[in-house]
């Protein structure tokens, strides 16, 4: 693992890394992802379908369980930005476009 | 401090009231917590907790709910209304939970004084408490040693005396292994059998919410009243979805021999064989058995639970709660909030999770590791066939000192033992097995029982057997 790969993975996971941490994460991700690599030897059947075990994720109906309204001024008082009843982010949209 | 069990008796008999125990208890946290530092937040509503959980007493007496006046600490990753739940992280600072767990939900109906929140390795990541963005706790038993993790808080406000119970949460070790290094019973049920509901998603198909008690007989009270199918989880169990496991007279339990010769402290291994005579002594049977498979069970755990790490932490974005780093575009946002909020084991976990988790090198690992989970399940099963309970030490070493484990892979070897139990699914608890003496002082070491799945009263029988009345 290169420090260019380390840092590809860090936009892919958008989490801004500093030169010193590129320079420690490629060494311990290279040493354990050695040691995961030892799966290999154990598992020769081609990775595929796995038997997934009795208790798996199912979904529910799609239904409103709760009356509107309920959680919003919670979840309003835990965002960092609001502009009335909207969370408030950067625009994501160039006008000069 | 006295047990839930005890507890009970002592308020219906008028020898102690809900008010002097929760009294009692936040004496003991701010006499020692200072040192000990087990609690993130202590509720500001103990007091009338206490109060109300009297009243029923009074009023209801023997129909009082289960654990009515009895303090309990919970593991900041689980959700109360109201309160805070940072996780350890920075980027969860201010968060201010909107909804109660189902684990919370039913705890207080039971009656059960919430006292506050504990310190836990960044959103449950780490074998020692020492990941926590808000300082590392420590050992009572010894301070100058961690107290394992990540439910560390949990197990120290135990073991310090301030509560009888502490619920923590267990992805590949994180209550047994605590338990064991702080002298406690600790209990991973089987997965599904407690809802994850409100509960901090670390590795979503290995999660489970467990206690930390002095006593089996405690475990086995809170453990019955978490318990149980939850409409708002989805993979929670009932009694139809294993088969039943029997309690017995006498119990075929299996020591995985082969997985014992190397990397155990030799002390460690001492106490784990002087327990298996008195197994025998008691009239149970002690066979060999062969886990090749589970084995090599941290080397598909360490690929299986960063993928879902990276999955479940994308959620911390800055965005709709937490704290948020400005910066010039949207993304500027995300890279720089998650680059100040998250600590170092973390991004190390979600950038691995990442890694195996891309295209080309999915079926490599997430794939394989899968595959390989199957086959440790078959292979479980098979094993089970010839004996009733697996038994292992709980971790390889005692409480090891701060910063003892430099680097990432020899901290991720401490659970060993634990994280095949994650992988297959079934429940474990681990029993204090006696004491190693290190620089003087004794340090707790705890054995591992393994049950299959939906065997958690086969574990409570024999330790309650073994441990509790011993």
């Amino acid at each position: 693992m290169d420090k260019a790969q380390i840092q590809h993975l860090g936009m892919l996971a958008r989490i801004k890394l500093s030169e010193q941490e590129v320079d420690t994460l490629a060494t311990e991700i290279s040493s354990i992802l050695e040691y995961v690599s030892t799966i290999n030897s154990l598992v020769d059947v081609e990775a595929g379908e796995q038997a997934v075990g009795p208790v798996h994720n199912v979904f529910r109906e799609d239904q409103i369980t709760t009356p509107s309204g309920t959680h919003t001024a919670d979840m309003l008082a835990a965002m960092p930005e609001t502009d009335g009843a909207f969370l408030k982010v950067k625009k994501i949209l160039d006008q000069s476009h | 401090m006295k047990t839930a069990t005890e507890l009970r008796a002592a308020y219906l008999s008028g020898e102690t009231t809900p008010e002097e125990i929760a009294q009692e208890s936040l004496a003991v946290i701010a006499a020692t917590d200072s040192d000990i530092h087990a609690f993130l937040d202590v509720y500001d509503d103990v007091a009338v907790q206490a109060a109300k959980a009297a009243e029923l007493i009074k009023e209801k007496g023997e129909q009082a709910p289960t654990l009515c006046g009895v303090p309990i600490a919970l593991k900041e990753n689980i959700l109360v209304k109201g309160k805070r739940a940072t996780a350890s992280s920075k980027i969860l600072d201010n968060y201010i939970c909107s909804y109660d767990a189902t684990i919370i939900t039913k705890l207080k109906e039971a009656g059960a004084v919430l006292v506050g929140g504990t310190n836990l390795d960044e959103f449950a990541m780490g074998s020692s408490t020492e990941n926590s963005a808000y300082g590392p706790t420590k050992n009572p038993h010894d301070t100058t040693r961690v107290p394992g993790g990540s439910s560390g808080g949990s197990a120290a406000a135990v073991a310090m005396g301030a509560v009888p119970v502490a619920i923590g949460t267990d992805t590949g070790g994180s209550i047994r292994q605590p338990a064991s290094y702080c002298g406690l019973v600790g209990l991973k049920p089987t997965y599904g059998a407690v809802s994850r509901h409100g509960l901090m998603a670390m590795g979503s198909s290995l999660d489970q919410a467990g206690t930390l008690t002095n006593s089996v007989a405690d475990a086995a009270l809170v453990y019955r009243i978490m318990a149980g199918k939850d409409p708002l989880d989805m993979t929670t169990i009932d009694d139809t979805t294993y088969p039943k496991v029997e309690v017995k007279e006498k119990y075929r339990i299996g020591v995985p021999r082969d997985f014992l010769r190397e990397g155990i402290d030799p002390d460690v291994m001492e106490a784990f064989e002087h327990n298996l005579e008195a197994l025998a002594k008691a009239g149970h049977e002690i066979v060999d058995i062969s886990l090749p498979l589970f084995e090599k069970g941290l080397a598909a755990y360490y690929i299986v639970m960063p993928a879902e790490v990276s999955s479940n932490l994308a959620r911390f974005d800055g965005i709709r709660y937490g704290v948020r780093a400005e910066g010039e575009s949207l993304l500027d946002v995300y890279q720089n909030s998650r680059a100040e909020g998250l600590g170092t084991e973390v991004k190390r976990r979600i950038l691995l999770g990442t890694y195996v988790l891309s295209a080309g090198y999915y079926d490599a690992f997430y794939g394989k590791a899968e595959t390989l989970r199957s086959m440790m399940r078959a292979e479980l099963a098979e094993v089970y066939k010839t004996v009733d309970i697996i038994t292992t030490p709980t971790a390889p070493t005692p409480a090891f000192t701060f910063g003892a484990q430099g680097d990432p892979l020899s901290m991720y070897k401490q659970d060993i033992f634990t994280v095949p139990v994650n992988l297959t699914g079934v429940p474990a608890i681990s029993i204090p097995m006696g004491t190693v003496e290190r620089d003087g002082k004794a340090l707790p070491v705890g054995v591992q029982y393994i049950a299959p799945h939906a065997g958690e009263e086969r574990l409570f029988d024999l330790g309650i057997r073994t441990y509790d009345q011993r």
